[in-house]
């Protein structure tokens, strides 16, 4: 039955502590079916990758609030072709402001989710993204 | 009578009116009082403002201590009359700037702090009497508070004297805020390293400031805030009594961190509340004689949960009404999130605009001249022991569930709280708990993005540079030694903070001095429980 659910990945970047927003999206990706793998604080981008790899992630979400999202994402980006999750959805969260949008995007990031984005919203573009990919 | 029934966030029920009936029913006005005297509902002191007003501490650091110090005059020469350090991550969970964990975050939440120099330089010019220094530290906390009693010292301080306030809340940093470093209970070891080493040597000076702030933050109700931040409080209280120290040896200078987001009603209530709840439990179950240790002394502060991205200008008029909720409560200190912090690192207009707010509360509108001016009015006293009585619910069903301690380590209460938020997340999406520019009242323009704190990556190259010249020019041989004895001690079982002292003097940087706590100690575990 857990085959057919769609794996999200939330991954909390770097040294920032604050989790109260992870959390709750968790729960809302929880609530929508998806299958949820929350790595906890302080995670390196080998970390992040290692985790992925090992639980078969079809989304690697991450959830970034203290403002180190540019050069984690840089650091992660070519770890993510060394553990073969190129293919993988990337999106990120947070307190990510408009300026740096265009930049992640360039990295590689599929969709931005800033600070009171709707559950909904995260939801719907999950889905139809998963099913365009499949 | 009204069709639908409201009730406050802590699940209070709010009539439409209030009369003397209501205060009766609730329990009267037997907990009331007056300022200064137990059980201090209405105030830690007799006169309170009108002899010193609330102390202004905006939250403040960024980059280098060179820039962080600049910052700090500049606050100071707008009327600021306390100082509110932040730090970056590297430093908050214990590493160098050089550490490869460390790329990227070097100074950019927080002011980078390696080595006593770096204290040195940050305090540079200000005077530590006049002006008195909170640490928002919590992880590597004894390690700061250490150096800053060395900093004070080396410019003639006498320690003995000092005042000032270190966070140092452990146990609520596992349940929000996440700074953590060592195990929970080697963490609770410490807090009460630091207790037990200010109580003797450093008498005036504040070593924790028990945080209901973060739990709120995280998703806690403010009746639970305070309960929960109580249960902590006790936690560090107990272990000073297993140390074998009196209570009336420490609690005085134990002090407490609040958040003052919500409904004004229910947020004054929750301080009066409080006030009095924490009295009677330090005077009757903890057997305490001296007033001063009964005293809840606190920072009612920020607001950072209620501040909005949406219309972020908005965020000033709500920054004021905090203010005025932190007033209308008797807070001993106040330090308001600016109307940009949703985005970034305040600015200096952002924050002249905090203190301005507070001064304009001191200045024009009378919350200095008269104590506790809510007293008597039958909602706010009703609702003052409705607070009370969910309090003590909430602190005996910890209780009842095996204690704080055990609550926090296997992720119960983090569980909860995140819980609660996410229900109140869904209440925000849904229009059902309005939010003005969130859910109610939106703008269609295109919202004001407000101008960003710069990040420039050379802060933390010449960081680097800093911590290799001052190894260059410390007494190697020094380091190793007092290195050795903070390993010992920890083995030991002893109280670290006399290593943490040398190691500090000797120019030990945090990352080696916490390297070798956590070889002893270990790392914490994040329990994960949804």
């Amino acid at each position: 039955m857990t085959k057919n659910k769609i794996r999200i990945l939330m991954g909390k970047p770097g040294l920032d502590g604050h989790d109260h927003g992870a959390k709750v999206v968790v729960r809302a990706l929880m609530d929508a079916g998806f299958e949820v793998i929350y790595t906890g604080l302080r995670k390196t981008p080998r970390e992040i990758a290692e985790i992925a790899s090992q639980e078969h992630v079809d989304v690697i979400g991450l959830s970034s609030m203290a403002g180190s999202h540019i050069p984690f994402c840089e650091k992660l980006k070519p770890l993510l072709k060394e553990y073969n999750l190129e293919d993988k959805l990337w999106i990120i969260g947070g307190n990510v402001p408009k300026k740096d949008h265009e930049i992640l995007k360039n990295i590689g990031i599929d969709a931005i989710f800033p600070t009171g984005s709707h559950f909904d919203d995260i939801v719907n573009y999950i889905k139809n993204r998963y099913r365009q990919l499949a | 009578m009204t069709e639908k029934k409201i009730f406050n966030e802590s699940g209070i029920e709010v009539k439409e009116l209030y009369t003397e009936a209501d205060v009766e029913q609730s329990g009267g006005v037997s907990m009331v009082g007056l300022p200064g005297e137990y059980p201090f509902t209405r105030g830690i002191h007799r006169e309170m403002y009108r002899k010193r007003p609330w102390t202004m501490r905006q939250y403040t650091g960024f980059a280098n201590a060179k820039d962080t110090n600049e910052r700090f005059h500049y606050l100071i020469e707008n009327g600021q009359t306390g100082l509110n350090v932040a730090f970056d991550l590297p430093t908050q969970t214990g590493l160098d700037t050089d550490d490869p964990r460390a790329e990227g975050e070097v100074g950019r939440v927080g002011m980078a702090v390696d080595t006593l120099r770096d204290f040195e330089i940050a305090f540079d010019g200000i005077d530590l009497e006049k002006i008195t220094v909170s640490l928002t530290i919590n992880g590597s906390a004894a390690i700061l508070i250490a150096m800053y009693l060395v900093m004070a010292e080396k410019r003639g301080y006498d320690v003995a004297k000092l005042r000032g306030t270190a966070q140092n809340d452990i146990l609520k940093e596992f349940i929000g805020r996440g700074t953590w470093i060592f195990p929970v209970e080697p963490s609770i070891k410490l807090v009460g390293d630091t207790i037990e080493y200010c109580a003797k040597y450093a008498p005036k000076y504040s070593p924790v400031s028990v945080c209901g702030y973060h739990i709120r933050e995280s998703g806690a109700t403010p009746e639970q805030e305070m309960a929960y931040a109580f249960c902590i409080a006790k936690a560090y209280a107990d272990d000073m009594l297993k140390r074998g120290l009196h209570i009336d040896e420490f609690a005085g200078r134990l002090s407490y961190n609040f958040n003052i987001f919500g409904n004004l009603f229910e947020q004054v209530a929750k301080f009066r509340a409080g006030r009095s709840l924490w009295a009677k439990i330090i005077k009757e179950e903890y057997g305490a004689e001296d007033p001063k240790s009964m005293w809840l002394r606190m920072i009612a502060a920020g607001g950072g949960g209620g501040l909005t991205i949406e219309q972020p200008e908005v965020n000033i008029v709500r920054g004021a009404y905090y203010a005025l909720i932190s007033a209308l409560s008797g807070a001993q200190t106040m330090a308001l999130c600016c109307y940009d912090e949703a985005y970034t690192i305040p600015s200096e207009y952002a924050q002249r605009i905090s203190l301005r707010t507070m001064q304009l509360l001191m200045e024009e509108m009378g919350l200095c001249e008269t104590v506790d001016p809510l007293a008597g009015s039958y909602y706010v006293e009703t609702m003052t022991n409705e607070m009370r009585k969910k309090m003590e619910q909430t602190m005996k069903e910890v209780d009842e569930a095996g204690g704080i301690v055990k609550m926090v380590s296997e992720g119960i209460i983090q569980s909860k709280v995140s819980a609660q938020a996410y229900e109140m997340q869904k209440d925000i999406q849904s229009g059902a708990f309005p939010k003005v520019g969130v859910n109610c009242y939106k703008t269609e323009e295109e919202e004001n993005e407000v101008e960003f704190h710069p990040y420039d990556t050379r802060d933390a190259e010449q960081q680097i540079e800093n911590i290799k010249a001052v190894k260059a020019e410390r007494d190697q041989a020094e380091v190793n030694r007092a290195l050795a004895q903070v390993t010992a001690d920890a083995k030991a079982g002893i109280n670290v903070m006399p290593a943490l002292i040398g190691a500090v003097r000797a120019y030990a940087t945090v990352g080696e001095i916490t390297k070798k706590l956590v070889d002893v100690y270990g790392y914490y575990k994040e329990p994960i429980r949804f």
